[in-house]
């Protein structure tokens, strides 16, 4: 099984930066404004957030051109919106030359249909601040910051052309070390299901794209020792109300942990969970860094039960992780045919 | 023969002096009768951050300390801890044929070849190539795991080694959709014990570093019972027509962590593994980055 599809996506997800407009402060994920989320409660007494819920949608991360600068769309908008963005990921094109076409064509097999749909309140963008939808502006990134960048580019464009050196020329998720398991979580081509467990004092979050499992402790224990990284950090949650607010630290400084390359020395990330209706939460995560971006920035991206028989299934990748041997055997074999 | 008469019969009188032994354990296997409290459904609460203290992981059976695979380099450090078999009976009832394969899955235990599709699960435990460690070996590898139980029909099992995950179904009629790793789990209790049903298992997995093994036809029954605050007796019965000549059992306790501080930590080991996987894919006179990158 390949996940070349995967990445594909993962990396048009980490568009470059774009300007950003001045902005007013964001909205907390909310139920829709004037409406009060109904009461969901475990039987020990916390909000339930218990179930396998699904965050596909369409909508990109940072508002695409061609909407204009509309935030949120009528309804005659919303369906072509969709219906170009759903073109833009599907097969059905015959623009870029054969080997696009195959490319289209092999994604469109794993493509989860319900990534095809953009979020039920039209937003054009999944970012909510800044107000105009994109990722803030990068600030003068330091020489040494700088030079981990270039060489992460250099290591993608050996992969990108066939001939990767080794296999830390792939990222993370193609090693199978990290994938839809480190916060902050947003869509990708499949395998878009997370199963929320809860116990007194915990919540615990597991995606279908990987074996693992975040545990969020609600307890109020304070974080893992200074001394003590992980490949997902150090999740601790706290109820507001009925949102689960979360906060992470401790990640590893590894080039590829952080989202978006930010400074593991100075990244923040807050994660926010609240309960809608039945079959329905918002999740909303807030990530600073005044050594990568200009401000702090907020998505927001509905989390639904798509049906109530969804169920998860097991993701076993590092197992049975061909793509690494055939990546790599295929880099070889091309430099020996080609005489490099 | 007159003397060994009378030793013997010496023998029998210092052994009816002995204090009789105690009316037949519990549940919890020497632990006194034990009722643990309930959650709101009115079942036993069993989350807690769980862990073995048997060296099965090294092998089910009897086994001696012995030096590792690598004492020529490691000294002490891969040397095996002794330790007796947690299998009822002592030993595993293999097929002749298959004891003669666990005994080469032994040998290669540490040999790895993912060069070709025929050799890439053929050769070496899969611990060794930090692949899923399946049931029942992820509850007694020497790693913590956490179960959480809450209000929902499921009941997740958290383990440490790989962040391996496995998600008990209670009373369901699904069967396995597909062969996995850690298995399809349906849970039932039956008093205050959480019997876990595990078949859909892909046959890859080994049970330990002996090279103990099993096939796609492997069914286990788990049972967890509470035995005290602080321990859940744990059972599995271990069914495979295919590689025993009868179904057999292990038993051992689990022990609740009790640092104030305890939590599963992670040990994402396929890091730990490419350079024995991959290694000879590199291209010749590459230097990779550093590990860690700017700290």
């Amino acid at each position: 099984m390949s996940r070349l599809a995967s990445i594909i996506v993962v990396a048009a997800l980490s568009a470059a930066a774009q300007t950003p407009t001045p902005a007013k402060k964001t909205v907390a994920a909310k139920a829709d404004a004037g409406k009060k989320p109904p009461v969901f409660r475990t039987p020990w007494g916390d909000p339930d957030l218990q179930g396998v819920w699904n965050d596909a949608t369409s909508t990109p991360l940072q508002r695409p051109g061609g909407v204009s600068a509309k935030d949120v769309l009528t309804d005659e908008e919303a369906v072509d919106f969709q219906s170009d963005l759903a073109n833009d990921l599907s097969r059905d094109r015959r623009d870029g030359g054969p080997e696009a076409d195959v490319n289209r064509a092999y994604n469109e097999h794993w493509m989860d249909s319900r990534r095809l749909k953009i979020t039920s309140d039209h937003r054009t963008s999944l970012i909510v601040d800044p107000p105009d939808g994109h990722i803030p502006a990068l600030v003068p990134l330091s020489p040494e910051r700088r030079k981990t960048r270039a060489d992460r580019a250099a290591a993608n464009a050996r992969f990108n052309a066939g001939l990767p050196a080794d296999f830390s020329d792939m990222s993370l998720p193609v090693q199978c070390i990290i994938r839809t398991d480190s916060p902050p979580y947003l869509p990708t081509i499949y395998n878009n299901d997370f199963q929320i467990f809860q116990s007194p004092g915990y919540v615990v979050i597991a995606p279908e794209m990987i074996h693992s499992a975040r545990v969020i402790p609600v307890d109020g224990r304070p974080h893992l020792s200074k001394n003590l990284h992980q490949w997902l950090g150090d999740s601790r949650g706290h109820w507001e109300g009925d949102m689960l607010v979360v906060e992470t630290t401790n990640f590893r400084t590894d080039d590829g942990v952080i989202f978006q390359g930010a400074n593991p020395a100075t990244f923040r990330i807050t994660e926010r969970f609240i309960r809608v209706d039945a079959t329905s939460l918002n999740y909303e995560f807030t990530v600073e860094d005044p050594t990568t971006w200009s401000r702090p920035w907020t998505a927001r991206i509905p989390w639904n039960k798509i049906d109530p028989e969804e169920q998860m299934y097991e993701y076993a990748c590092h197992e049975d992780n061909y793509d690494m041997i055939h990546f790599l055997s295929g880099a070889r074999a091309r430099e020996q045919r080609e005489g490099k | 023969m007159h003397n060994r008469f009378s030793a013997a019969s010496i023998a029998l009188v210092l052994l009816a002096a002995l204090p009789a032994p105690a009316q037949q354990p519990p549940a919890g296997g020497g632990f006194p009768a034990y009722k643990p409290p309930h959650m709101a459904d009115g079942h036993p609460d069993l989350n807690g951050l769980w862990q073995s203290f048997v060296t099965a992981n090294w092998d089910l059976a009897d086994h001696e300390a012995q030096a590792g695979p690598h004492a020529e380099l490691l000294g002490a450090y891969d040397a095996e801890p002794a330790g007796q078999s947690i299998v009822e009976g002592g030993e595993i009832p293999y097929q002749p044929w298959a004891l003669q394969k666990k005994k080469d899955n032994f040998k290669n235990r540490i040999t790895a070849d993912v060069s070709s599709d025929e050799k890439w699960h053929a050769l070496g435990d899969p611990e060794f190539k930090c692949y899923m460690p399946g049931v029942p070996r992820a509850t007694y590898m020497p790693f913590p795991f956490r179960i959480v139980q809450g209000s929902s029909p499921y009941i997740l099992m958290a383990y440490e080694f790989t962040t391996a995950t496995r998600i008990v179904r209670m009373n369901w009629k699904q069967e396995a959709p597909a062969p996995s790793w850690m298995g399809w789990s349906r849970g039932r209790w039956e008093g205050d014990t959480l019997v876990v049903d595990v078949t859909g298992f892909r046959e890859e997995t080994w049970f330990d570093r002996a090279g103990d093994f099993h096939s796609d036809a492997l069914h286990v029954v788990e049972r967890y019972t509470p035995a005290s605050p602080y321990h859940l007796m744990y059972e599995a019965t271990i069914e495979d027509p295919k590689v025993y000549t009868r179904p057999w059992k292990i038993r051992f306790p689990l022990y609740r962590r009790m640092e104030p501080n305890a939590q599963l930590l992670e040990f994402k080991c396929v890091p730990f593994t490419e350079e024995l996987l991959y290694g000879r894919f590199r291209k010749p006179g590459f230097q990779a980055a550093p590990e860690g990158g700017v700290r």
